[in-house]
């Protein structure tokens, strides 16, 4: 299965002020200052729309959204151009990505203001063509999310749980038994 | 840019309706074509648009950052989709929904789409449409293919075509209509589309459909051509007519639509929309693009002399049983309930809901039914509302739900025993906004998010006003919750700020050195009545002031107005001088920057404010003749001969050769004679008579030898290629193709030659 178009999300551990108006202010720096690989091209704000992507950083090769998807909010990193990586590595690479915006989310916005959760994470495919949302999938998937996210953490105290509505894009959520550190695992 | 791109185009075999199937391949022929360089640019711009992928802020590949306009680095370099509009650079993608008419399945196929090739979120318009931003270029094939799955087009949603047809979302069901003017739309919209008589426009072309004259229903009185239904006794039977609306429309300059004809008999309406396109691809204005609109001709003539003008067209015309073949189906369209009719529930305490009931409801002319509004905050909901909506339509209808101009769903025919249980599931799925209808439910165009034209940001303002309305809530006067307040980015009217009790449109002034996001407010519109009347400009006012502005201006009418005076009313007999003179110190004792750094950017942007983004809007289109448009068909068909020959296929490499060949010849007949049939035997004679017998097509050294390829392949008793049949056949279309170009260029040169001599 030729897995491309990953998203990784780091949930947010408490409140998160989302009307922060220095949170726009901080992705149009990025934008300025192109922060990340790859081309940074705008911010989209769709904050009045209940449990979807609040905030985004739209970009070429992948966008960086403040998502509220299912009321959950979090950081996510939205892979959309191909990525030249076997699967487990593409993987791998959503992770790291996500993880380099939530540290800088942290440094940006200062000391308390975002905490990420450090037992949880989730790792979907935006794509249906390539990855429908079956256990089939998830059976062809499972063995490199479970690479990527061992060489992530650096351990294999994890279960992953699929999330099968077959509406939805194909999506994992990962539980750690040991805590980890989002902001850090991409240094 | 996905890569699953190609596994679309097998996935969906066969549940593509054959004709649309095959224009998306052509379409993505043309894209490959394009990004080798083989196709022009400015054809190119105009092909997408017709198939509506559009532009989007920054695609010219620049963005001012809030201290400089930069360069995006875009992977496509110097590639462009268009002149000025770099490959790479997301754009949007306009999907018409014809009278705002959707099915759970369509829902439930545009909350993928937004997912996986857009931002996740889907956008109703105001003009009934729904938009998907952020898209590439590569992926537009396989989303058009996906949409044409369920029975959605995108094919002329934005260039110099015909648009959706728009329609009153109440239509069927509506109390006040004088019948259902749904069969009738639908038909416009499959007779126009693709239409050979409106592939000439220099500009957008608009029809809309009103089932009653009071309410705003359709707003016959802003569009190109507006249908209001009507009916008359005759010999003891009731005759459907529309009267007949031609000429309105809004942009910078707005006009009212004028009578065309009192009653204009349904089996009259498809073919005086031919004849009328007829004209104004023929005599409308295809130079000055802010002159093109239909409007401008009518006005330059005078109704009467159109009218004439149209009247001998309609004579001329060849007949078409489609013009009357719809109306056996017109009883299909007859849409019924899914569950009982029933009695509205006991109430409960819950207030917000009793402001949903009151603001949202609506009694359908079938007894025991209502209409339900789903008020889309700025016209947006996520992929997942998209679902949760799906869901419940199918529950409580068959369903039954349209997009508005508004900006909102209407969920049809909804058991009023049914709207506490609906409410709950609005609710769960962020749904249930009370208010439609009312000031709370502002209309904003995309405005400077991501339209190149916008000024100011008519969204941030129009999130902003939103905000401090609701927070005011119940309090607010019966009479304000019923204005209407409509935001443009731009004066360009896609907010249609001109209908609205209240309305903005984004300017911009110079404060203190500074530019500063302005907005002009707009008074004396009127909603109803189709868009009756257009307001005017009475003062701009920088952008961080207008929630004081409207606030001041609410509190006025309150405070002055007579008893029961509605606000149009009002500001009629009060004067626009006075309601500025309550508005002037707005305008004035702007704070430094360094004091409010704030006041220099706009709503929801924190960069200081610039005009430097606005780029060059793809709203005109392109003006591409008849004949470019024919003959980069006929150069995109000969190069899929070429691509059928290596893949194997000499058969197919063959007949699309020969296709080639006769639509470049056609393309040449129908410089002169437009009206040539879709028809070989009748196309090759055409061009005999007209280009080989005068010598026209004739070669200098060559003489008539590449004519002679069109005969002989013509001429083919079989058409049976094998593949060097099919090589020397691609050969010769391609040398006949250059040889029309040949010709055409000598055409236009003497042309030119002889209006110098004149």
């Amino acid at each position: 299965m030729d897995i491309q178009h990953v998203n990784a999300k780091f949930f947010f551990e408490g409140d998160f002020d989302l009307s922060n108006t220095h949170l726009v202010e901080v992705f149009h720096d990025w934008v300025r200052e192109q922060v990340f690989d790859g081309v940074l091209i705008d911010v989209a704000d769709y904050r009045h729309v209940p449990d979807g992507p609040a905030l985004m950083i739209v970009g070429h090769e992948a966008d960086y959204v403040i998502d509220c998807t299912d009321g959950r909010g979090g950081l996510r990193y939205n892979r959309k151009a191909a990525l030249d990586a076997d699967s487990a590595g593409r993987f791998r690479q959503a992770l790291v990505a996500a993880s380099c915006a939530a540290r800088l989310l942290q440094e940006s916005l200062g000391e308390g203001a975002v905490m990420f959760s450090r037992t949880e994470l989730e790792l979907s495919v935006n794509d249906r063509a390539l990855a429908p949302n079956t256990p089939e999938t998830f059976a062809q998937c499972k063995p490199d999310i479970e690479s990527a996210v061992t060489a992530i953490l650096g351990h294999g105290d994890f279960s992953l749980k699929h999330r099968d509505d077959p509406r939805r894009i194909f999506r994992v959520s990962v539980t750690t038994g040991k805590p980890f550190d989002p902001v850090t695992i991409s240094r | 840019m996905k890569t699953s791109n190609s596994l679309w185009s097998d996935r969906l075999s066969g549940r593509l309706p054959a004709q649309l199937a095959e224009e998306i391949d052509h379409f993505e022929t043309e894209i490959e074509l394009r990004r080798q360089g083989k196709i022009d640019d400015k054809i190119f711009a105009e092909t997408r648009l017709r198939r509506g992928a559009y532009g989007q802020r920054y695609d010219n590949g620049k963005r001012y950052d809030g201290r400089q306009t930069r360069d995006i680095p875009y992977p496509s370099g110097k590639n462009t989709k268009g002149p000025g509009t770099v490959w790479d650079a997301p754009g949007m993608l306009r999907i018409k929904i014809p009278y705002g008419g959707l099915n759970p399945e369509q829902l439930e196929t545009l909350a993928e789409l937004a997912e996986e090739y857009s931002d996740g979120i889907v956008h109703v318009t105001t003009r009934q449409d729904v938009q998907l931003h952020y898209v590439h270029l590569d992926d537009t094939p396989t989303l058009m293919r996906r949409l044409g799955a369920v029975q959605i087009t995108t094919r002329e949603a934005c260039g110099n075509s015909v648009r959706n047809v728009t329609g009153c979302p109440y239509a069927g069901v509506c109390t006040d209509q004088a019948f259902d003017v749904t069969p009738y739309a639908d038909a416009m919209m499959r007779f126009l589309l693709g239409h050979p008589d409106v592939q000439n426009f220099g500009r957008k072309f608009k029809p809309t459909f009103s089932g009653c004259g009071q309410h705003a229903c359709g707003l016959t009185a802003m569009h190109d051509v507006g249908y209001l239904a009507v009916t008359r006794e005759s010999n003891g039977t009731i005759e459907r007519g529309f009267k007949f609306y031609v000429g309105g429309g809004l942009g910078a300059v707005p006009h009212q639509a004028k009578v065309f004809d009192e009653f204009l008999p349904v089996e009259e309406m498809l073919p005086m929309v031919q004849a009328i396109a007829k004209v104004f691809g023929k005599h409308g204005e295809k130079k000055n693009r802010s002159r093109a609109r239909l409007k401008f001709l009518i006005k330059a003539w005078g109704m009467e002399k159109f009218k004439k003008v149209v009247l001998e067209e309609r004579k001329k015309l060849t007949y078409d049983p489609r013009w009357t073949q719809y109306l056996e189906g017109v009883q299909a369209f007859e849409e019924k309930p899914s569950r009982p009719p029933g009695a509205f529930p006991a109430t409960n305490g819950d207030e917000r809901y009793h402001r949903w009931v009151k603001a949202n409801l609506r009694d359908q002319r079938q007894d025991g039914y209502v209409t339900a509004t789903v008020v889309l905050p700025l016209g947006d909901l996520t992929a997942g509302q998209t679902r949760a909506l799906a869901d419940i339509v199918r529950k409580f209808t068959n369903g039954t739900i349209r997009a508005t101009v508004e900006q909102n769903f209407v969920i049809r025919w909804v058991s009023k025993a049914d709207v506490a249980d609906l409410y709950a599931e609005l609710d769960a799925a962020d749904l249930s906004q009370p208010g439609a209808g009312t000031i709370v439910d502002i209309v904003a165009c995309p405005g400077t998010d991501t339209c190149k034209l916008g000024i100011s940001s008519s969204r941030g303002l129009a999130a902003q006003l939103r905000k401090q309305l609701l927070e005011k809530g119940a309090r607010l006067d019966q009479s304000i919750e019923d204005l209407h307040v409509k935001i443009s980015g731009c004066f360009n009217s896609c907010g249609q700020h001109h209908v609205s009790d209240i309305g903005f449109y984004g300017v911009n002034r110079i404060v203190q050195g500074y530019q500063v996001p302005h907005f002009q407010v707009v008074l004396g519109g009127q909603w109803e009545n189709n868009g009756g009347s257009y307001g005017l400009p009475i003062v701009a006012i920088p952008s961080k002031r207008i929630p004081d502005a409207l606030d001041r201006i609410t509190e006025f009418y309150l405070r002055e107005r007579n008893a029961n005076e509605r606000f149009p009313a009002f500001v009629g007999r009060i004067g626009k001088a006075r309601v500025r003179q309550v508005l002037d110190d707005l305008t004035k004792d702007a704070p430094s920057h360094d004091v409010d750094a704030g006041f220099y950017s706009d709503w929801g942007d924190p960069r200081e404010y610039s005009t430097g983004d606005i780029g060059k809007g793809e709203c005109a289109g392109e003006v591409v003749s008849g004949y470019e448009f024919a003959m980069t068909s006929a150069e995109r068909m000969v190069f899929d001969a070429q691509i059928l020959l290596e893949e194997g296929n000499p058969q197919k490499a063959g007949e699309s050769a020969y296709a080639a060949m006769l639509k470049s010849a056609k393309a040449l007949v129908q410089i002169q004679y437009d009206d040539v049939a879709d028809d070989a035997e009748e196309i090759v004679e055409e061009f005999k008579e007209r280009f080989y017998d005068t010598k026209k097509f004739f070669d200098p050294y060559a003489g008539g030898k590449f004519a002679n390829y069109l005969f002989a392949a013509h001429g083919k008793t079989d058409r049976n290629y094998d593949a060097e049949g099919a090589r020397h056949l691609i050969e010769e279309t391609q040398l006949f193709i250059e040889a029309v170009h040949a010709c055409y260029n000598k055409m236009r040169t003497v042309g030119l030659a002889n209006a110098a001599k004149d």
